[in-house]
């Protein structure tokens, strides 16, 4: 098993609890992990990344080379599109369709769905309105992770345990309420795919 | 007992100095070398134990006290961005000469590409040029196994050790095997030759000669070390040496074993034996190293004849820049660097100030006051207020280094700017403005200095500032005039109020210091947050 991950978005967005909880699940199944982040200046309202790679076998680079990814996971449509030359010929791109928008130069959205619409494997989804349809607002990166979820090579239920180790502290409805958002958005992207 | 932890580099030598016995961490926050203190200052056995884990002023007092610990018996470590080691030169330098008694290293955290910083100095050149030997792991683990091999070899060979590790090294996580049975080293315990630390010229003439001779042990040492290894392949056209992670990337492009003979390098200086060995058998050397060609220079020397040196000088590697798995493949003879195009409607997304940081508000007033003086000149700092430079507020001409905007501010009014003003944050003047406040007193310099005060070190994440609650005093007491010295609260309601005190100090002929003091906007939403966390249970 070997998957490659590129998790996305803007400054302040939490892509890294969602690499929390795939690196959690991984982890409890004995996988290889490596996962590299950006802290500093770029955290500040710019863009960021994080490499997130899986094996069942060690792990050479930290970072994934281009055309080596096989999933981006993104909380913003414009930034999936920046990683785009990191993306494997087979590859899925899974981000949400709601637009960050903190720069005056934003482009028309209608351009970045074009651009998106081009991906061969895409699941575009609007993970704020389904965490808000889901009641838990907050939980947008849930719904995302939950989208994503068919294409990271392993089983829901250990994706859902995971959410369980790493909520628990919060409490049973915490966690029963991020279960919900993943299994929400985990539904689209089985919608999507039929 | 041995456990397995899923760390970042950062953490894994944070990890390793607490299972090491370190009496303490000394360092000032910066980027990437931020989490190793963070760590420390969080993990229960090392509270447990009373490590000292407050930051310092800035990286020299941090080396100081370092070496203070060392001189004493007992172990320490230094953390410090790359730029740091250029504020800790002078102490780090210098301590190649004293030697160390208790462990020491020195742990550098360098940034190629320059994701966080302003250059991407290699920290390997200060090794070389101290007599300090230095060790670059290249994973996570070998973070953890060299921290404390660096420990102990400091004790071994009576020297400072210096850890060199970059951005991604420092920032990409990894499961760790460690060792948690922690090593005792309580005791205080005088250097045996107590006059080699006092660096009169007479016993510095002796130490001199003395370090350079453990240097060349040193050197053995690094042909024999665990964490360097030759490799050898089939394909002997050529040999490929790579330092540090530059390592994983040359594997990454052989997944099924090397076709080259591959000398990894973790431990300098450089093992000159195992670089010979390769350079009897290989017709040419491929030099992979992460930040500037060191030893690509070293083995191409001045005249450049003999064996064909490959590396970052002679084009077959990019010249400036992180390497990575993809930017290498030419060199091995694996084709060509795959497309970065991205498609064109992706727009740069450049970080800036929060929405209601107290910098924006600093900014807006001094845009609106000098806009009056169309030759006006701000001379800005390291910190979170660089992001001036970008818009909306494209408000400062200059950032150099940690301290730099008042004293450039002071040259320049001395060459005949008006008006001259200097912005720079709190941390920034205690680490390196204060010295230079003095400078401008001390000759009645006409500038105006804003020390934007947001009470925290904010581009590092919101660490501890050394001057909070101290600044105006400090101002006073380095000779500013109190009724120069005005404190105002950045926000913008108080708009009329800051620009009519900007406008009444920049023409007053002498040193103004304005402090704008607002709490940084994370930390206070970090604070709040506790706050109600802690009221629910």
């Amino acid at each position: 098993m070997k998957k490659d991950i590129i998790l996305a978005g803007v400054g302040g967005q939490g892509i890294l609890s969602i690499a929390t909880i795939i690196g959690d699940a991984a982890l409890n199944q004995d996988l290889f992990l490596k996962q590299a982040e950006v802290h500093g200046m770029s955290q500040r309202g710019g863009d960021v990344q994080s490499n997130l790679r899986l094996s069942s076998n060690p792990i050479a680079s930290d970072l994934i080379p281009l055309r080596g990814a096989d999933l981006i996971i993104s909380l913003e449509p414009m930034e999936a599109l920046r990683y785009l030359p990191f993306l494997a010929e087979d590859g899925w791109i899974v981000t949400n369709s709601e637009p960050f928008v903190n720069i005056p130069n934003y482009p028309e959205i209608d351009a970045v769905m074009a651009e998106l619409k081009k991906v061969k494997n895409l699941v575009l989804l609007n993970v704020d309105e389904i965490a808000k349809e889901c009641g838990n607002p907050r939980a947008a990166n849930m719904v995302l992770l939950g989208a994503a979820s068919p294409y990271l090579g392993m089983e829901a239920e250990k994706i859902e345990a995971g959410i369980a180790r790493i909520f628990g502290r919060k409490g049973q409805e915490v966690v029963d309420s991020n279960i919900e958002a993943l299994r929400a958005g985990r539904a689209v992207a089985l919608g999507a795919e039929n | 007992m041995k456990n397995k932890q899923l760390l970042l580099g950062d953490e894994a030598i944070a990890l390793a100095a607490i299972h090491a016995g370190i009496a303490g961490v000394y360092a000032y926050p910066g980027t990437p070398s931020t989490e190793i203190t963070e760590f420390i200052q969080g993990n229960r056995i090392a509270q447990e134990r009373g490590v000292h884990s407050r930051w310092c002023t800035n990286e020299k007092t941090a080396m100081e006290a370092a070496l203070g610990v060392s001189y004493v018996g007992r172990r320490a470590i230094v953390c410090m961005k790359h730029v740091g080691m250029n504020v800790a030169a002078d102490a780090f330098v210098n301590s190649g000469i004293t030697g160390a008694n208790g462990g020491l290293l020195v742990i550098a955290a360098d940034d190629p590409s320059m994701h966080s910083s302003q250059n991407e100095q290699d920290s390997r050149f200060y090794g070389k040029f101290s007599f300090i030997p230095v060790l670059e792991p290249s994973n996570q683990q070998e973070a953890y196994d060299m921290t404390r091999f660096g420990l102990e070899l400091s004790e071994k060979m009576r020297t400072p050790v210096m850890m060199r590790v970059t951005t991604r090294m420092a920032h990409s996580r990894a499961v760790v095997e460690v060792d948690d049975q922690i090593e005792e080293h309580t005791e205080i315990r005088f250097p045996e030759n107590a006059r080699s630390w006092i660096l009169l010229p007479a016993i510095s003439r002796r130490r001199y000669v003395e370090v350079l001779a453990n240097y060349q042990q040193l050197e053995e040492m690094a042909n024999e070390s665990q964490y360097n290894a030759y490799i050898d392949g089939p394909d002997h056209s050529m040999g490929v040496i790579a330092c540090g992670i530059a390592y994983n990337y040359l594997m990454e492009n052989m997944p099924e074993g090397n076709r080259f003979p591959v000398l990894k390098i973790s431990q300098y200086p450089f093992p000159k034996g195992l670089i010979r060995k390769m350079s009897e058998t290989c017709e040419s050397i491929l030099v992979l190293e992460e930040g500037q060609p060191l030893l690509e220079e070293y083995l191409r020397g001045i005249l450049d004849n003999g064996k064909r040196v490959l590396g970052r000088l002679s084009g077959e590697l990019p010249r400036t820049g992180e390497l990575t798995a993809d930017n290498i493949k030419p060199a091995l003879g694996l084709g060509e660097v795959p497309s970065e195009e991205i498609p064109s409607v992706v727009t740069a997304r450049p970080p800036a100030l929060c929405q209601g940081c107290g910098h924006r508000d600093v900014y807006t007033a001094l845009n609106q006051v000098l806009a009056e003086y169309p030759n006006h000149r701000v001379f800005s700092d390291i910190g979170c207020y660089t992001l001036g430079a970008l818009p909306p507020f494209q408000a400062i001409h200059s950032t150099v280094d940690m301290g730099a905007s008042i004293t450039m501010a002071k040259g320049a009014a001395d060459a005949g700017l008006f008006p001259a003003v200097s912005v720079i944050g709190d941390s920034t003047f205690t680490h390196s403005g204060m010295t230079g406040l003095l400078d401008a007193v001390n000759s009645k310099a006409p500038i105006t200095v804003v020390i934007s005060d947001n009470l925290t070190t904010g581009m590092t994440g919101g660490q501890d500032s050394a001057g909070t609650g101290k600044l105006e005093r400090i101002c006073e007491a380095i000779g500013v005039e109190p009724e120069h010295i005005r404190v105002v609260v950045p926000l913008a309601k108080n708009m009329p109020e800051i620009t009519e005190i900007i406008r009444e100090e920049l023409n007053y002929q002498g040193v103004s210091v304005i402090i704008p003091r607002r709490e940084c906007i994370q930390t206070f939403a970090r604070k709040a947050k506790q706050r109600k966390a802690e009221a629910k249970n």
